[in-house]
């Protein structure tokens, strides 16, 4: 790219002679300051999800210290920087909702400051031989359009970089971008974009992440699933989120077909996997949890699958042996929330016989369940995970809201367990919450309130309750009712039309 | 069921849980599958496996007699980023991964020696469900 007449480029900027010189030196000096800013180009979707993706990503890849220096949920572009930026390109090769990294080379409000950013950053960083290098630059606008006769004059602006190595459109070894973000103008109607763009990024791609796992594994496309399979997108966020990893445990203790089990493997944790429902883990024939590891060819990372309740698991009291737990645990919607044990407390605790031998014993038994409290189903995971993960391992569960509740109730906690992210995925009425818990170190635990805990969990169990499903759990009754407000609900019933009211809902319901 | 898995559980009855080892094979009709071998998954989880109960179950279903002790590793070297380690080290863990991941009990029971309480595997999946008098 030679430097040609800047005064007919409205992008192009005047150097003084002084940043000239200094970008003419391409001696890398011994202690050469190496790029430490990157700009992360996130999908813009998921939002609330995507740093706390992130953020889990620098710990597994070791990039030690990120500071967040620009975030915003509207925007796809953030920028961090790194304490071990030579990492830097490995930061997002597992991620789902990053698209690239970039080194910043600079950024601005507009031209003028862009280019002198860049002017000021790129000095020393690299030796005459990287800049003969074939190179590409793209331009990427955000909510905004950039008209194709303005590209080549907006790409030359930056020819003072002095890239001497050909342009190649593919597999180009520096590959430049530069992005502009715009915002909307709401005084005009329809809104529409301003014309020119809040901030200027000029950055060379220096990794890509892995958004390619969400289609390999579609649930459109798996052997085997269920009516509660998970998102496939969304696993492989929640299994990123609890560090899942080569070499390292997972566990998921309502598996049901296994989609999180999937996910954990896929990054190269060993999973296990239990369900109450053991038809649910066994499957059938060729359609099981087994069965797609063997489509996803990832038998090595298969730990177990077998049938347990977690108010009864079979698991070793006391022994901390899992990295991560990821679950998401029955609502009681499509599936029963449930344990075991008889509805009826007074029914007797003795040996049922039929025909003369324990029915218990007999193969086709299946044990009674009862109904159970979603919120005392919450903190029985909270209490098996403080119990089950190693120092540093990770909780990741999923829990559904009402909308009118993400306040109301607030989000279970425990004294061995540091929440470390949460996020929200909004449908109409309810909500989602991913909720990522961190295992605290022996010294950091409040052990009296742990200890406490315990004694108030025992008074709880010994008082036997007989109640009815809808009593137990907040979340299934507003979802059948169609998350009718208080305030809805009693006017409908005032004006005789609760009936057409929770049609209406019904059919909002739908939508979501 | 692997033996890796049998290594973490117990009987799920509550009053059987401060017993140990409570559970044995039995009828165990077992099955092996090649998979890929870990070194450092092995270095990870060997602080995590009960030896005297690995040992029991190693004899119980009929496998050669495993060491007195746990052994120790030695700290994987600089730049062994696979965990590969000694020689003699490589051997030890192959033949881990071999009983631990390699080795599945496809079906037959698991009895608790404290309650007498059998557990059913079939198709290679354990039940561990209880019924309401053991709840």
């Amino acid at each position: 790219m030679a430097s040609e007449s800047t005064t007919s480029n409205p992008f192009a900027t005047v150097l003084s002679t002084e940043a000239q010189e200094r970008l003419s030196n391409r001696k890398l000096a011994p202690d050469a300051k190496k790029p430490d800013e990157f700009i992360i180009y996130f999908a813009q979707w998921h939002t609330t999800f995507r740093l706390a993706e992130l953020q889990a990503l620098a710990e597994i890849e070791g990039v030690g210290k990120m500071e967040i220096l620009k975030y915003s949920e509207q925007s796809p572009y953030a920028i961090v920087k790194l304490e071990h930026p030579e990492k830097a390109n490995v930061l997002i090769r597992r991620s789902i909702l990053a698209k690239s990294i970039f080194e910043l080379w600079g950024s601005g409000t507009d031209y003028p400051t862009i280019h002198e950013d860049v002017c000021k950053r790129i000095q020393g960083w690299w030796s005459d031989d990287f800049y003969k290098l074939p190179f590409k630059f793209e331009i990427e606008c955000f909510l905004g359009k950039r008209p194709g006769d303005q590209h080549r004059n907006l790409v030359e602006s930056f020819s003072y970089i002095s890239l001497d190595g050909p342009i190649r459109m593919k597999n180009a070894d520096l590959q430049f971008a530069v992005m502009e973000e715009y915002s909307f103008d709401n005084s005009v109607n329809p809104p529409r974009a301003f014309d020119s763009p809040d901030l200027i990024l000029l950055g060379r791609q220096i990794g890509t992440g892995n958004r390619s796992a969400a289609l390999k594994y579609d649930l459109k496309k798996r052997p085997y699933i269920g009516t509660t399979s998970f998102d496939a997108e969304l696993t492989l966020v929640t299994a990123n989120i609890a560090l899942c990893g080569p070499a390292k445990l997972a566990y998921d203790p309502f598996a049901g077909t296994g989609s999180f089990l999937i996910a954990c493997s896929h990054y190269g944790s060993i999973s296990f996997g239990s369900d109450i429902d053991g038809r649910q883990v066994r499957g059938k024939k060729n359609r099981s949890v087994v069965g797609n590891y063997q489509h996803y060819n990832l038998k090595s990372f298969f730990g177990d699958v077998f049938t347990a309740d977690i108010t009864n698991s079979p698991v070793r009291p006391g022994l901390q042996f899992l990295d991560s737990i990821v679950c998401d645990p029955p609502y009681g919607v499509r599936e029963g929330l449930k344990v075991l044990g008889n509805r009826d407390p007074t029914k007797t605790k003795e040996v049922i016989y039929r025909d003369g031998t324990p029915r218990h014993l007999q193969p086709d038994y299946v044990p009674p369940k009862k109904p159970y409290s979603f919120v005392q189903m919450l903190d029985d995971i909270l209490d098996f995970s403080a119990e089950h993960l190693v120092d540093g391992g990770r909780l990741v569960m999923w829990m559904p809201t009402a909308n009118e509740d993400l306040v109301e109730f607030g989000r279970p906690s425990h004294p061995a367990l540091e929440e470390v992210a949460v996020c929200i995925q909004s449908f109409n009425k309810w909500s989602r919450q991913l909720l990522a818990y961190r295992r605290r170190n022996k010294d950091e635990i409040d052990m009296k309130a742990w200890e406490e805990r315990r004694e108030n969990k025992k008074y709880v169990a010994s008082k036997d309750q007989k109640e009815s499903v809808d009593e137990l759990n907040f979340f299934r009754k507003k979802y059948f009712e169609g998350f009718k407000s208080k305030e809805a609900a009693e006017a409908a019933e005032a004006s005789g039309d609760a009936v057409e009211q929770l049609e209406v809902e019904k059919l909002n319901l739908k939508d979501a | 069921m692997k033996l890796l898995t049998a290594n973490f559980i117990t009987c799920s009855v509550k009053s059987c849980q401060s017993v140990t080892p409570a559970l044995s094979f039995r009828d165990a009709e077992l099955a092996r599958e090649e998979i890929d071998f870990s070194p450092l998954f092995l270095r990870n989880i060997l602080p995590r496996i009960d030896w005297p109960l690995l040992q029991r179950t190693a004899k119980e279903l009929g496998f050669p007699a495993l060491p007195e002790t746990k052994p120790e590793l030695s700290p994987i070297a600089e730049g062994d980023e696979e965990g590969v380690g000694s020689e003699e080290e490589q051997k030890l863990l192959k033949e881990l991964h071999s009983l631990l991941l390699e080795t599945s009990v496809q079906s037959g029971k698991l009895v608790c020696a404290n309650c007498g309480h059998e557990y059913p595997i079939s198709q290679g999946i354990a039940n561990f469900l209880l019924p309401n008098h053991l709840v």
